[in-house]
């Protein structure tokens, strides 16, 4: 069984040469099953003619060479991988017919997790299981495979369900999935089995060119190296004592799969239609061209859901609208404090080198706990916006100007608390100048898509300019209002 | 110029788009998972692919079988991921297949959490997984360059037929800035070597076992001398004040723009400061800093590790310099004042 060279099969080269030059022989042992395997699908991809869009996954086991005899597209794959590599070759490549052929060791073993989630996806690939119930190419160890009592060389008295647990079935466990198509357990062990592996082979591969879907062909298969035995032997034993673990047959045939295989590539979009998607080259909101009295490094702290971290983000936006750099960074790990979320924001004309705010000279506050943890951060001559419905004491601080305005409370009587924070920051626009009125209104409707709220919000900036008409004196000083 | 205030996370995402990327394969992570975020939503939308995989060591596999198909392939992930992926990587080097991945850098060791470290460096920069192999590894400080390095990433891939890393960290990733996109979309090139499942590409294979000792050897040379090439081809870094620094800091991604502010500060008090800022971290600006080393007091390399590329430091400048370690671990992220305080404080000790 170990020559391949009799079969006439276009799909396997006529001589080995990647083996070496003009090597006749494959390099499996006397009466191994892998040989005898790689005929019957050689043939069925020159039956099928699709030995030019075959991509070949060989594993890491005694088929790790399948690449010296397959005449068609190859790649060696990692321990137990080859299931998602074939899998992205298959999202790739739409017209490809892919193989993943596995041991046990690469496919029960190792490989368990790819293997399951290969099928469970309904990957419209192939693929050869080489059952042997035990590690070939490594020496003879036990495989998830190797039956109960099994002499190995690392169950040197035989596997132990107590210790090893029990033989897994790989064909068992695939049809328990709802993806596969196909499932079939076949076994070398004479000549009509043979025959039935060949028409299981076929079929598997037939599916995928039908583009039905995961197709499994579990094949129980002689190492009589490892069984220490004769070609012989190993075909009874494995006759006798792998059949009856093991049962061959077909669990699983549908006429199409669960779902149509969607043409995983999308259709063609054209480049023109990629860079809209992206927006690039989007027309710019730019509004004015602000002279910025001092760098701003702001900080905005609050309770989650008070709109903390979008209003920052709001803020930045402006900045770009008003051709200014910034920066925008949320509260984050260590930055974390007092259970409430911070988000920095630098404006400035020059590019902003750190962008974590640790001394605010700009902070507004919306609610108690923000206070409390952030005040004693602000430099001497900076500014403290305070949402004093939810923040009832004053500001501390006499080197700091300090704005109370009770922004959720003037919320609430718009009709949306949500639009406190943009109370606060007009007057904020106001008072530091680093952004316009005019750009806040049109950034506003940009950044939020639903229609009532950004006219909530276009309210709220009136409400904050108004406020700071009333409260702030026309020159500003460092008094607290 | 349109500018988009986007996280560095989305940025990577627009960058790759528009570098010609068509595939991501990739599994959630903090804090990284934006990038997945960014990818479920474009790619699709962009009539490219995505698709979450099961794990990190299928991604990475995922991410082999599309480069040997010829696609422009990324993922996203930070350190337990990328601790997975090592595997993969290894493999995509064996068989030099080019592919993209980001990693978020978080603070480790295990879970530790999602805070800022920069920790992964010796993984990432000296051959993630086993074997003697590498990658080009960019390292970006903002928001732009997340997108600025995933848009050439892949033409570099290519070039070199290597994995090219973008080591990241949580705050550049989390960061908004505003972005200026690409205005041009790559396109992913015919490559003769990769797997097209048609009769052209029929005789190519894709692998990484060597028997024969001479060529295994001979690969492996073949793979240094790459990655030497590189040195001398696509070695890059930022200069700030270096002309007449006296105290040069060397760092990197989120450190570095902490730095940088050091820098002014420093300056604002006398003290002649600068920074050099590698952009590759692989190849590492090796040549500049020696050069650097007969003109500067002192380096200081300030990382978020227990002291990682400081070893590339004093590999570059000999010991010509002497060179300080200001390390942080565990998230813990040094203000602009905490540094300058130091160097004046180092400096009035002498
Ligand atoms: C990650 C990893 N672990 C272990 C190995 C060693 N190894 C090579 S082949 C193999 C077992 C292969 O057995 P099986 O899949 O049953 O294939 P067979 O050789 O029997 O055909 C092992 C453990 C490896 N190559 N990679
Ligand atoms: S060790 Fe077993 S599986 Fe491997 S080639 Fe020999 S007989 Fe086949």
């Amino acid at each position: 069984m170990h020559t391949i060279k009799h079969q006439k099969a276009r799909s396997l080269y006529p001589t080995f040469d990647r083996k070496a030059p003009g090597a006749d022989v494959s390099h499996y042992c006397p009466g191994c099953g892998h040989g005898t395997v790689h005929n019957l699908i050689a043939e069925a991809i020159d039956d099928l003619g699709i030995q030019d869009r075959t991509i070949f996954c060989s594993p890491v086991g005694c088929s790790v060479f399948a690449y010296y005899y397959f005449d068609v597209g190859n790649i060696q794959c990692a321990h137990g991988r080859a299931p998602a590599v074939a899998s992205a070759i298959r999202r790739t490549h739409e017209e490809a017919i892919v193989i993943s052929y596995q041991g046990d060791g690469d496919l029960a073993g190792i490989g368990m997790s790819q293997i399951v989630h290969a099928a469970n996806r309904g990957e419209n690939i192939t693929v050869f299981f080489i059952n042997n119930a035990i590690y070939g190419m490594t020496g003879g160890q036990m495989a998830p495979t190797t039956i109960l009592g099994q002499n190995t060389v690392t169950t040197p008295a035989g596997r132990l369900a107590a210790n090893e647990g029990f033989p897994v079935g790989v064909a068992e466990i695939i049809n328990s999935l709802q993806a596969p198509v196909f499932v079939e357990r076949v076994s070398l062990a004479g000549p009509v089995k043979v025959m039935k592996a060949r028409m299981a082979i076929r079929k598997a591969l037939r599916n995928q060119v039908e583009k039905k879907g995961f197709s499994l062909v579990e094949i129980l298969s002689p190492c009589p190296v490892n069984w220490k035995m004769t070609a012989v032997e190993s075909r009874r034993w494995l006759e006798n004592n792998l059949e009856p673990v093991f049962p061959v047959g077909n669990l699983r045939d549908l006429p199409k799969g669960p779902f149509d295989q969607v043409d995983k590539k999308k259709a063609r979009i054209s480049d023109r239609k990629i860079l809209e998607i992206l927006g690039v080259g989007e027309e710019e909101v730019h509004t004015g061209t602000v002279r910025l009295k001092e760098e701003q490094n702001f900080k905005i702290a609050g309770f989650g859901g008070q709109g903390v971290l979008s209003t920052g983000i709001l803020l930045a936006n402006c900045a770009i609208a008003e051709g200014l750099k910034t920066t925008w960074l949320p509260s984050y790990g260590a930055e974390m404090r007092g259970g409430t979320a911070n988000a920095s924001i630098n404006i400035s004309h020059e590019t902003i080198g750190s962008p974590i705010v640790s001394f605010p000279n700009a902070l507004m506050v919306m609610n108690l706990p923000s206070l409390d943890a952030f005040e004693d951060t602000v430099r001497p001559g900076g500014a403290i916006y305070v949402n004093s419905s939810l923040a009832p004491r004053k500001v501390r601080r006499e080197d700091v100007t300090a704005y109370h305005i009770p922004a959720s409370d003037i919320a609430n009587d718009l009709g949306g608390i949500q639009c406190a924070s943009v109370i606060l920051l007009t007057v904020y626009a106001l008072v530091s100048g680093a952004i316009t009125i005019e750009t806040l209104q049109k950034v506003i409707p940009l950044a939020i898509k639903r229609k009532n709220l950004v006219d909530l919000n276009m309210r709220a900036i009136e409400v904050g300019i108004a406020w700071h008409r009333e409260n702030c004196p026309k020159e500003e000083k460092t008094t607290e209002v | 110029m349109g500018q988009h205030l986007m996280k560095g996370n989305e940025a990577v995402i627009y960058g790759a788009l528009l570098g010609g990327a068509t595939h991501y394969f990739g599994y959630p992570i903090t804090p990284a998972s934006e990038i997945a975020h960014a990818a479920a939503d474009l790619f699709p939308r962009c009539g490219k692919h995505f698709l979450q995989a099961e794990c990190e060591v299928s991604s990475i596999s995922m991410l082999y079988g599309a480069a040997a198909a010829g696609a422009r392939v990324i993922t996203g992930s930070s350190g337990p991921g990328l601790s997975l992926m090592a595997e993969g990587l290894s493999y995509l080097s064996g068989s030099e297949l080019p592919s993209v991945v980001v990693d978020v850098q978080r603070a480790g060791p295990g879970l530790g959490y999602i805070w800022p470290e920069q920790s992964d460096y010796n993984f990432i920069v000296h051959g993630a997984g086993h074997g003697s192999h590498s990658g080009v590894v960019l390292a970006p400080n903002s928001a732009q360059e997340m997108c600025d390095f995933a848009y050439k990433a892949f033409e570099l891939a290519e070039r070199y037929r290597c994995t090219v890393f973008i080591l990241s960290d949580a705050y550049i990733g989390q960061i908004m800035e505003p972005v200026e996109l690409p205005r041009q979309i790559q396109t992913n090139p015919h490559k003769d070597w990769a797997l097209y499942g048609d009769e052209g590409s029929r005789h190519n294979l894709l692998s990484s076992i060597y028997l024969k000792l001479e060529e295994l050897e001979g690969h492996n040379l073949h793979l240094q001398a790459k990655y030497k090439r590189m040195e001398t081809e696509i070695v890059d870094f930022e200069e700030v004040l270096t002309d007449d620094a006296e105290y040069l800091f060397v760092a990197y991604g989120i450190s570095s723009r902490i730095c940088h502010s050091a820098v002014g500060e420093l300056r604002k008090k006398g003290v002649k400061a600068g920074m050099l800022r590698p952009k590759t971290l692989f190849p590492f600006p090796s040549v500049r800093l020696r050069q650097l080393a007969g003109q500067v007091k002192k380096m200081i390399v300030a990382e978020l590790s227990n002291g990682q590329m400081v070893r590339d430091v004093l590999l570059a400048v000999q010991g010509v310099v002497p060179v300080d370690l200001y390390n942080w671990m565990g998230g813990r992220i040094p203000s602009t004042e905490e540094i300058v305080l130091r160097l004046q404080k180092d400096l009035a000790a002498g």
